[in-house]
């Protein structure tokens, strides 16, 4: 479902859809049949001229209440269950595990640019070779990605839609995470958490480049903000 | 007042009523009704500021960089006071005052049967500190700098430091205001929780209580154990602003996110605390108009407080993802998903008390059926968002603005005129205009789901929320996106045009319309068996009570409805 509106770009963005269309598959179950019910009792206790409201007996009451109360009661706990073992799953997956990665880049948020530090040809950060560019992300697709995000003023949210990747970003921490690009293409990197005024201004681009194309950026990163160390 | 002292105490003020000024009257008074009506008046004053809100940004996200007619060019300073200050005021001065303050203020005397609070001048002190508290807030729109723009959540260190604000005051008299709103609630709550308790009229024990009176207790109850930590927060994050502590300063080794645990193990609760009043009213009218018992009063009850006792383990789910321990997601995903449970159990009772009644679709109904059947929607799209999973995606989205509007806006305002229309006749007596109110409702409530059900789709689509210009992310450019962004802004403007029926039927039938009696609705609590509007003191006698509220149809009986008071 999610996937209709929003491409599917990392390794897990297919679980977190799978989680997404059976919660709707079962909150649009839960949805139907209660509004279902409402709307038939409107209409069939319906006031009417010569008809009184009745109450079924009381041992009838009592089997009744079970039928309303305990009985869905039962059904939604097992719905609730299943809810959170997918979510536990997923989450786990997601933020939990650290798969070993191939490369780490840094994500720097400030008030209102993204700075990406990229590991350059060497693969390694904190190294000469580093590329450091502004708004501006080039991953390889099919390499794992460590992220470290960092903040230098207030809070921000690195949000990337089509990774269904998104992390706040605090000032004062490094908060650590992966993903795994799948999908080769140009996409947008949002800010979801309001840093001032100009938090509607804080796009960043983000290209998932093919092993030969994402060479041939290392070599010459042409950017009109990116340079060199 | 105990029931004791009731009559001498009646006595003496009803003596002292005839010589009341106009300015004592109105403005300086201890009766329950009146500031009722004067928290009333202030919560719709406030909700057209807070809708006037709306309308502005809502027209800078359809239309981007146009000029909003009757406001200008929005900036993102702009858009950004707008959008805080939309969510505060229809929170703490709209939702509270109304539906707690407002409502709880009416009708706890009158339901449980005495002659007025147990602390009345600590009830005007209450109205009046709250009305500081909105003029306090409207003040933050003139100083330097303009209003406090970082949201409703106010998170620092964007809230805490003029130099990333761009605002030096405006945040500072805005946290002012919320506290002082909330030593008003407080003070209110005390009264309402001991009102209660104490001057019930003779033989109503705790199951003969009205459920909107249990709710508001229930929710004041609520309130008073969660407000405090955000009291606390909200001093130290004045110290952070203006007399340069670190509380929440990582370069002095503050910390950012505890704010938010003291924000949010408020505001959860807080949700409640709006939600349970209005579940109280739906509960009155829907056994009102079927002519039936409430089905399961008991389960109501309890499923009532069970709510609002795990309501203090969910706070986290707001930071899912906000840099908290990812392990802690687990526990709160567990909470979060659970509430669903109770909710469900008493959407259940409300919808299983139709059954077999003998339903009128009279105005208040219709509200009331439309709260059930709209808050559904607010509640089973939460479970996206509690399942921890699910919600790394929609975090922050258009998706959680959609849901939480499904939740707010049947609680706030289907909740308010529910309430609005039923007791009407019992505030003013005096009926308000049946045919116009019905043309209100149903304006009313498909422009709702006009707005509010794009706004799902759009968060599901990437949208992230308080962006004034969705023009810089091509992926949220598209025009199909755009289009039901305008179709939004297009619902809001329709339904903000026809508030004005709603409000001229309210005020010309104060004055005009057709004359009530006691008990227009044929209803059995307390409240309806005193003349309309009800006079200084209430009632005369004081009345006793017999059984519970909800005693319609009963066996044997001529009438389907058998007061609380009535002997036999």
């Amino acid at each position: 479902m999610l996937e209709h509106y929003m491409q599917q770009g990392s390794s897990f963005a297919s679980q977190i859809d799978g989680l997404v269309w059976m919660i709707f598959l079962m909150t649009t179950f839960w949805f139907l049949l209660v509004e279902g019910i409402l709307f038939w009792l409107l209409w069939r206790f319906r006031a009417r001229p010569g008809h009184q409201a009745v109450y079924l007996d009381d041992p009838a009451e009592h089997a009744f209440e079970v039928k309303w109360i305990e009985v869905p009661h039962r059904i939604i706990l097992v719905c609730d269950v299943a809810v959170i073992i997918g979510a536990i799953t997923v989450w786990s997956d997601v933020k939990l595990s650290a798969p070993a990665h191939d490369e780490v880049i840094r994500v720097v948020a400030q008030q209102w640019a993204w700075t990406f530090t990229h590991a350059g040809p060497d693969g390694k950060l904190d190294t000469a070779d580093d590329i450091v560019t502004i708004d501006e992300m080039h991953v390889q697709v099919g390499k794992t990605y460590s992220y470290e995000l960092g903040a230098k003023d207030v809070l921000h949210s690195f949000s990337v839609p089509v990774f269904r990747l998104k992390q706040d970003a605090i000032p004062g921490r490094v908060i650590t995470g992966w993903f795994k690009p799948t999908l080769v293409g140009e996409f947008d990197v949002q800010c979801a958490e309001i840093c001032g005024i100009g938090h509607g201004i804080m796009p960043a681009r983000l290209y998932v480049e093919t092993p030969e194309a994402h060479a041939a950026w290392l070599a010459n990163p042409t950017h009109y903000l990116a340079y060199k160390f | 007042m105990a029931e004791t002292h009731g009559h001498e105490a009646h006595g003496h003020d009803a003596h002292g009523h005839h010589e009341e000024g106009w300015f004592v009257k109105y403005f300086w008074s201890t009766d329950h009704k009146m500031i009722a009506k004067q928290y009333l008046l202030t919560g719709m004053l406030l909700g057209a500021v807070g809708a006037y809100f709306a309308y502005v940004f809502r027209m800078q996200l359809a239309f981007p960089n146009k000029p909003v007619p009757g406001y200008g060019l929005v900036t993102g300073a702009d858009y950004n006071a707008l959008v805080t200050n939309h969510g505060a005021i229809m929170i703490f001065w709209v939702a509270m005052p109304v539906l707690i303050a407002a409502f709880g203020n009416y009708l706890i005397p009158l339901m449980v049967g005495c002659d007025d609070m147990v602390f009345p001048r600590l009830n005007r002190l209450s109205y009046q500190i709250f009305l500081v508290s909105a003029i306090v807030l409207g003040a933050s729109f003139f100083v330097q700098g303009g209003a406090f723009g970082g949201a409703w959540t106010s998170y620092p260190p964007l809230s805490a430091k003029a130099e990333y604000s761009l605002t030096s005051l405006g945040p500072t008299l805005w946290l002012a205001a919320v506290a002082l709103e909330f030593v008003a609630f407080l003070l209110g709550g005390i009264n309402f929780v001991t009102t209660a308790m104490n001057s019930r009229a003779p033989g109503m024990k705790a199951f003969d209580i009205p459920m909107a009176v249990w709710m508001i207790v229930i929710a004041s109850i609520l309130f008073m154990c969660s407000v405090g930590p955000l009291v606390a927060g909200a001093v130290m994050l004045m110290f952070d602003q203006q007399i340069g502590t670190g509380f929440f300063d990582p370069d002095r080794g503050g910390d950012p996110v505890l704010w938010q645990h003291l924000f949010w193990f408020f505001g959860h609760p807080e949700v409640y605390v709006v939600l349970l009043p209005a579940l109280g009213f739906v509960a009155e009218i829907i056994t009102t108009f079927s002519r039936k018992r409430l089905f399961a009063y008991r389960t109501v009850l309890y499923t009532t407080i069970g709510t609002g006792v795990l309501s203090f383990f969910v706070w986290a789910h707001h930071q899912f993802i906000a840099g908290i321990d990812p392990r802690m997601a687990n526990v709160f995903s567990v909470t979060t998903v659970l509430i669903s449970i109770p909710i469900a159990e008493m959407t259940f009772v409300y919808i299983a008390t139709l059954f077999g009644g003998s339903i009128s679709f009279r105005v208040p109904m219709l509200w009331a059926l439309a709260f059930i059947a709209e808050f559904l929607m607010g509640g089973v799209t939460g479970i996206f968002l509690g399942a921890s999973g699910a919600d790394i995606y929609f975090h922050d989205t258009y998706f959680v603005v959609a849901h939480f509007h499904y939740t707010f806006f049947p609680i706030a305002i289907i909740g308010t005129f529910a309430g609005l229309t039923y007791w009407f006749p019992k505030m003013f007596g005096r009926h308000m205009n049946e045919a116009v109110n019905k043309v209100h409702f149903w304006v009313t409530i498909i422009c709702f789901n006009g707005i509010f059900l794009p706004l799902f789709v759009l968060g599901a689509a990437g949208d992230h929320r308080r962006i004034f210009d969705y023009g810089n992310f091509p992926e949220l450019s598209q025009p199909w996106m755009q289009d039901l962004r305008v179709f939004a802004t297009v619902s809001l403007i329709v339904m903000l045009v026809v508030q004005p029926l709603f409000l001229v039927n309210f005020f010309y039938s104060m004055f005009k319309g057709k004359k009530a009696e006691a008990n227009p609705w044929k209803a059995n609590t307390l409240e309806w068996q005193c003349p309309s509007p009800p006079p200084h003191g209430n009632f005369s006698p004081l009345p006793e009570v017999y059984r519970g509220p909800y005693e319609y149809s009963a066996e044997g009986r001529a009438d389907d409805f058998w007061p609380q008071n009535s002997p036999t």
